[in-house]
């Protein structure tokens, strides 16, 4: 497979790349500065599927409708459609028709990049001002539109990666296939 | 105008391209044609009064930062925000009105999730940790004590060019269709040192990137990239990378699809898998007619435009023109570069620069007798790899409806009798 030897031909290329750098003994710099475990956990903001990093609080769906009816219907739309800005709900089952509709619900693979997302870079015009139990809530609240979770959910660090998203299994990823192949 | 001196062995192809060594020497017999005025001048007079009229006054005086002059103020970035939005969109390289493989910092090409943080330099860190020894931080002062590389490379927003998957080809320049590219000459520390002196775990196999923007832009980037050639870049074409270009650093993944080059890179996270962020997941990928998404196809394929004659520029009548043009591929060096004037009938090589560079821009020209007749003109590059770019109904025919990530498909453009040139599918 020409990506797998592509693959081990940049790590050797690498590793020679690095060597030749410091050809001669020349020690390398090591000017970096051990981080406080403060400044790690201040940083560590990614939530992967797994959910690990997940916080603390707990959000409703019916929280989630009402932050979002004051803070992002007037970008995305009521319930996420027919706003200036990205539609989020609908077309579940449109990805293989001729005119597919990429939306949260009908194209995410995990419900913990819906939080990231969230959490990390909305409302647009204030980012990371929403707490943690509004970011749960909203989830809930987008999930719940197209009834991915029921109407009763109550997302948190437990139930939000459990939550299955219509198009999980819908992706296929050369470099996945590469990594569990050869092991890189 | 006269076209005696050249013989149909000057001829590589229909439509009039000429093969890429002719010498173009019958407009230099021409002139010896003129004849010859002596100036003269008597003791009453001056020579300023013939002369134009900078010969005859001072010139404006030093600027601390020179500007392009401002008989070319015309020359922008395309802007395109989001609704609503001044910071959220791109603005688009003005391809056509430059020349080289360089683009000026000011004209470099602009994706923004969420404006331009305005990061003072003292302040701001980056951390490399998590599948590590010893988690590490370094401010841009210590940065700037490692050894450092140049490297001339281009950046391609993975969205460039989807504006040809449209049913009918838009009348707009190349630089709006194809300027979410641009080329820099990048200096800065190579990142598998920083990562030797962390001391990757070997369960490491991805790297995630964040900027400390407003959008808090992040990405998953594979292990052997940043190994290979990755870069935390601090400058841009001799200066400091522009607060457009993620000041006061950026990762630089070359031939990586733009987004991944992450601006304003605060931190480096090893991880074991990817962290289907929302860029890798509901961005970025290929959706296939089947309905599944190809993740994480993070090079950019070979390409190549026509940026002279495109549409917005005139032809001024019959005669000897060159074609000139950009290509690249994320793949490596460019081999070869064609051109068609007949639509795709027949094809002459197109000569390119003295330095063709892997992951950078190169330039490509080719001398044209243009008779005065219609003409649609194609360009196609094939790379180092022998990957050939496709045409635009190849590359639709892989895809499902809608998708325009990764448009890398011939551009044509058709040049009227009239002189004007519009965009064409071909």
């Amino acid at each position: 497979m020409p990506m797998r030897s592509a693959l081990i031909a940049s790590m050797a290329l690498a590793a020679a790349l690095v060597s030749a750098a410091w050809a001669g003994g020349i020690p390398s710099p090591n000017l970096g500065q051990t981080p406080s475990a403060q400044h790690l956990a201040d940083i560590d903001i990614s939530i992967p599927p797994d959910g690990n990093g997940l916080p603390g609080g707990s959000g409703s769906v019916a929280q989630g409708a009402a932050v979002f009816t004051a803070k992002c219907q007037s970008c995305h739309g009521a319930a996420g459609v027919g706003g200036p800005n990205d539609r989020l709900t609908g077309g579940i089952g449109s990805l293989a028709t001729p005119k597919p509709i990429k939306t949260v619900a009908s194209f995410w693979p995990y419900a913990t990049t819906v939080f990231d997302y969230i959490r990390r870079a909305m409302p647009i015009t204030a980012p990371q001002s929403l707490t943690n139990d509004e970011t749960y809530a909203l989830t809930a609240y987008l999930l719940s539109v197209d009834g991915i979770v029921p109407r009763d959910a109550v997302l948190d660090a437990k139930s939000l990666p459990q939550v299955k998203m219509p198009n999980r299994d819908g992706f296929v990823s050369w470099a996945m296939r590469e990594q569990a192949a050869g092991g890189h | 105008m006269e076209s005696a001196s050249l013989t149909s062995e000057d001829l590589a192809a229909g439509g009039g391209l000429l093969h890429r060594r002719t010498l173009l020497s019958g407009g230099l017999l021409a002139l010896g044609a003129a004849k010859a005025v002596q100036a003269q001048t008597v003791g009453s007079q001056s020579i300023g009064a013939v002369s134009p009229p900078t010969m005859t006054t001072p010139g404006a005086p030093f600027s601390a930062y020179g500007v392009p002059s401002h008989w070319r103020a015309g020359v922008k970035r395309v802007i395109q925000a989001a609704p609503g939005r001044t910071g959220t969109g791109v603005s688009r390289t003005p391809l056509e009105q430059m020349e080289g493989t360089l683009t000026a910092a000011g004209l470099h090409f602009e994706r923004h999730h969420n404006g331009v943080p305005d990061i003072a330099p003292d302040k701001h860190t980056l951390t490399i940790y998590g599948l590590v020894k010893r988690p590490l931080t370094f401010s841009l002062d210590t940065l700037m004590r490692y050894p450092m590389e140049s490297h001339i490379r281009f950046v391609e927003c993975a969205g460039n060019s989807g504006g040809l998957t449209a049913p009918q080809p838009a009348q707009v320049t190349a630089g709006v269709i194809h300027g979410l590219l641009s080329g820099s000459e990048w200096t800065g520390v190579p990142l598998a040192i920083l990562l030797q002196e962390a001391g990757v775990d070997p369960r490491a196999k991805w790297i995630l990137a964040e900027g400390a923007d407003a959008a808090g832009m992040s990405r998953s980037v594979p292990l052997w990239k940043a190994m290979q050639d990755a870069m935390i870049a601090l400058y841009q074409n001799g200066e400091a990378i522009r607060p457009e270009q993620g000041f006061p650093m950026r990762l630089l993944l070359p031939g990586f699809q733009g987004n991944t080059n992450v601006k304003w890179l605060r931190r480096l996270k090893l991880i074991q898998t990817p962290m289907f962020t929302k860029d890798e997941t509901s961005r970025y990928t290929e959706l296939m007619p089947d309905g599944k998404a190809r993740e994480f196809m993070l090079q950019m394929g070979v390409k190549s435009v026509i940026t002279r004659p495109s549409f917005g520029l005139t032809m001024q009548g019959p005669g000897v023109y060159e074609i000139s043009g950009l290509a690249w591929s994320g793949g490596g060096r460019i081999a070869k570069v064609e051109v068609s004037a007949d639509g795709g009938k027949s094809w002459a090589q197109a000569a390119l620069g003295e330095t063709i560079l892997p992951r950078a821009l190169s330039r490509f020209r080719l001398p044209w007798m243009w008779s005065g007749e219609p003409a649609l003109l194609l360009s196609r590059a094939t790379d180092e790899k022998g990957e050939r770019q496709p045409t635009r109904a190849q590359w639709l025919a892989r895809y499902a409806p809608g998708q325009t990530y990764h448009f890398n498909g011939i551009t044509a453009w058709q040049v009227q009798a009239s002189g004007q040139v519009s965009h064409a599918y071909a």
